[in-house]
């Protein structure tokens, strides 16, 4: 039984960003995201005396947010009482003038394989930063991802910009070493 | 002019966020020219943040995250 145990406390350090990307580029909302992968920890919960670990954890945990996912664009196509899948790239921008302008502006519709390959390489990314220590990969999210200013993390952090640029080396070190590794 | 590989690697990260000044980014330069090993930090370290930024990473932000922790915990008992 033992070798078979879940983490219940570790998965939203672990895999709360990877799973949150995941959904990101299949719902394209954030807000919808993050319920989903809230609802992926709890169906994980529920569930957990099913796994047989014959799955790493992350594996398993992204199966059921995939249900999740499905689950989540029937819902919206019953609400609307329609059959076909509704795809709505901008949903929440404000949209203002040409209708068809918007949709051929939109980036991701470009072409379907660089998309493809680049959810691929931000998995592989996630994957490689929940493997930092914790200080680490919180300090290089905040600085790389959300773009904030060196001031204002040794602010939040409490720790002075030395401090943040021996955190920021060790972890792109690390990462350009991982990324070696499972990239190319 | 000279600098230490350390002082290179810490200009060459500072750089990576548009956080290095132009002098600086000459003595990089000039010790790159000089030192294998830190140029090829410095292409690996640029090509990190290329990926990155091809990749469009998002992340939840940490008051999300704590509220997912709250409501798991909640549920685990």
């Amino acid at each position: 039984m033992a070798a078979y145990e879940l983490k219940p406390e570790t998965w939203v350090d672990q895999y709360a960003d990877y799973l949150f990307n995941y959904a990101v580029a299949r719902v394209s909302d954030a807000e919808i995201a993050k319920d989903l992968v809230q609802e992926t920890f709890f169906a994980g919960l529920n569930s957990a005396k099913n796994y047989k670990g014959d799955a790493a954890e992350r594996t398993w945990l992204i199966a059921i947010l995939k249900r999740k996912v499905i689950d989540h664009y029937r819902k919206i196509n019953s609400k609307k009482g329609k059959a076909e899948v509704r795809i709505n790239y901008n949903a929440n921008a404000d949209s203002e003038g040409d209708w068809l302008e918007e949709q051929v502006a939109d980036p991701f519709s470009k072409d379907g394989d660089n998309t493809l390959e680049n959810e691929e390489l931000g998995l592989a990314i996630q994957e490689c930063i929940s493997k930092l220590p914790k200080k680490q990969s919180l300090v290089f999210n905040m600085k790389t991802i959300q773009g904030m200013s060196t001031e204002d993390i040794c602010n939040e952090l409490g720790i002075n910009p030395s401090n943040l640029w021996v955190m920021i080396h060790r972890a792109r070190t690390a990462l350009m070493g991982c990324l070696n590794q499972n990239w190319y | 002019m000279k600098i230490s590989c350390e002082e290179a690697s810490n200009i060459c990260n500072k750089s990576q966020y548009k956080e290095a000044g132009g002098w600086e980014i000459l003595k990089l330069r000039l010790h790159i020219i000089m030192c294998k090993a830190c140029a090829k930090f410095t292409k690996e370290n640029t090509m990190l943040t290329s990926l990155c930024d091809r990749a469009g990473l998002n992340v939840l932000s940490e008051s999300d995250k704590d509220e997912m922790r709250k409501d798991l915990k909640k549920h685990l008992q």
